[in-house]
């Protein structure tokens, strides 16, 4: 075995440009640094149109950046993605109807060529670890959405990848079923040490899952500040202690300022805290 | 095994079209009856049955022979708009220009082609029947199947790029399982359809020995009942291949079925 190399991110000077020198041009992302330390939990927020999503797809190498230099682990964001070195986790839990639960987490292995006894023996320890044990036969339809999204998490995690890129996987779960998984998140994180790059437009998210709050303004997208959120280890008393409010208000204040910059079009933050109520 | 519920469930389901065919065959006797009506207008269910049972080794031998050329038409032709799809799905360039002509072929009556190919096939030949059922059965599936093949949720191909998976992965474990309930909708009409082209075309000459032929020269005949015997034995040849279809989508996709049953 080779020594572990730190699961890292590092951004230098990287832009995203759609559509350059056309009518539709639109600079998603300008200029933008990011360093992730190995066993961080970083979180990228901002109003739509920030580019926060467009960051952690340039992190995965689903697009390729107009400039700047990317890289992941040490090595082009491409060999990452090709040597496999992040699983990662999408609003929709995007499982494959066609397969059970099992069979979802192994399809990873399966690309891999892993034996079929290897695959089944992981599935079930990634299916302990989301506390689905018992649903390994079912099929996706007959889980809840936070199910679902807990069997998309161990998916990506199903080959030890020590990154995890997570687009805003708990956006469309209740207020409730939310708090469950971001505790469930920071366990396995913990048990796991994986590096995560969390992207979300929940304030209180953010605040409660990260080491870091990374707040992005839009248009073009760019990083306006970095918030160091060293609560400690969280519990259930974390989100109402005095310090979680302060950071909240402090990552809310910074998201403030983006909406007092003077761009018109930083609505964007208003209609966000009116409609989700996430920017409170 | 199926429990007494879902037996249950499936006789609510059967029973009441039963009945209400059991219902419209009764009404037609009974008209028949009342009016009179001559047997060369319309004769009744009763004596299509006695006509059914009197000529039952011609009608089997006549359903074997246009029932062969559905089920090769609509083999080769699903083969064929399968294979087409897949070939139009990899290449954006041919697709753009395929699709278009394919929907339009699809509205044209192919059915009407039947004359012109009896003529370049010898008059006992069943190459002619086979070929109409071929071409109109490609269709749906073709157009049917590209849809599948291409129509990939957004998470999923990304998904797939993450996983650094190279294009026959993507068939393999993305496109083709997402194309299979496509492919099952168009081989549901393509059975139905398989089977009324190959009966149909046989109304325009060539090879005396299928249902069609039947039904034309028995109405010309004026032997009426036997015309309606052989037509009986059509719609059932139509509702094997239809129920076959059916019976092998939940064979292949047996998460389909489970997934209705639940909801």
């Amino acid at each position: 075995m080779n020594t572990p190399e730190p699961a890292t991110v590092r951004a230098v000077a990287v832009s995203k440009i759609f559509n350059p020198h056309k009518a539709n041009q639109v600079d998603a992302l300008i200029d933008v640094d990011l360093t992730v330390e190995p066993g961080e939990l970083v979180s990228l927020i901002g109003p739509s149109g920030c580019g926060k999503s467009t960051l952690l797809r340039l992190i995965a190498n689903l697009i390729e950046p107009t400039s700047g230099d990317l890289t992941v682990n040490g090595k082009s964001a491409r060999q990452a993605r090709l040597d496999q070195d992040y699983g990662m986790a999408f609003q929709q839990a995007g499982l494959f109807e066609w397969r059970t639960v099992a069979r979802n987490i192994e399809l990873p292995l399966e690309l891999r060529k892993w034996s079929k006894a290897d695959r089944r023996a992981r599935a079930s320890e990634m299916l302990e670890l989301v506390k689905l044990g018992e649903f390994a036969h079912h099929h996706p339809w007959e889980l809840s959405g936070g199910m679902q999204q807990r069997v998309a998490i161990a998916r990506a995690l199903s080959f030890r990848p020590r990154m995890l890129l997570m687009d805003e996987p708990f956006g469309a779960l209740d207020e409730m079923t939310r708090e469950h998984m971001q505790a469930e998140l920071l366990r396995i994180c913990s048990e796991t040490g994986t590096t995560v790059v969390f992207v979300t437009h929940s304030i209180p998210e953010a605040v409660y899952l990260s080491n870091r709050v990374v707040v992005m303004s839009p248009r073009p997208g760019r990083i306006v500040r970095v918030v160091d959120v060293p609560l400690g280890r969280r519990d259930d008393d974390t989100r109402e202690s005095a310090e979680f409010f302060k950071k909240i208000t402090e990552v809310r204040e910074a998201l403030r300022g983006i909406e007092g910059g003077g761009d018109p079009r930083s609505a964007d933050v208003e209609r966000l805290r009116s409609a989700g109520g996430d920017f409170r | 095994m199926m429990t007494r519920a879902r037996l249950g469930t499936r006789a609510a389901q059967i029973g009441p079209p039963l009945v209400v065919a059991g219902v419209l065959i009764g009404l037609w006797e009974a008209f028949v009856r009342a009016r009179d009506i001559e047997p060369f207008l319309l004769p009744a269910p009763s004596l299509i049955w006695d006509q059914f049972w009197a000529f039952d080794d011609k009608i089997w031998e006549a359903t074997k022979v246009s029932g062969t050329n559905a089920l090769v038409g609509l083999v080769i032709g699903t083969a064929a708009g399968v294979l087409g799809a897949l070939v139009a799905s990899r290449f954006r360039l041919f697709r753009d220009m395929a699709l278009p002509v394919a929907a339009a072929l699809n509205t044209m009556p192919i059915i009407a082609l039947a004359p012109m190919f009896n003529n370049m096939f010898s008059s006992t030949s069943p190459v002619p029947r086979r070929l109409v059922v071929t071409i109109v059965v490609f269709f749906p599936v073709f157009l049917n199947v590209i849809k599948g093949l291409t129509q990939v949720d957004a998470t999923h191909v990304e998904l797939m790029r993450s996983y650094a998976s190279n294009d026959s992965h993507v068939l393999r474990k993305l496109r083709l399982p997402n194309a299979l309930p496509f492919l099952f909708t168009s081989l549901k009409i393509a059975a139905s359809l398989a089977v009324i082209a190959a009966v149909v075309a046989e109304y325009f000459g060539g090879a005396q020995n299928g249902l069609g032929s039947r039904i034309t020269s028995a109405v010309s005949n004026s032997a009426n009942g036997r015309a309606w015997a052989y037509v009986v034995a059509a719609c059932a040849l139509g509702l094997t291949f239809y129920l076959v279809s059916l019976v092998l989508e939940r064979l292949a996709m047996p998460w389909q079925a489970k997934r209705r049953g639940a909801t």
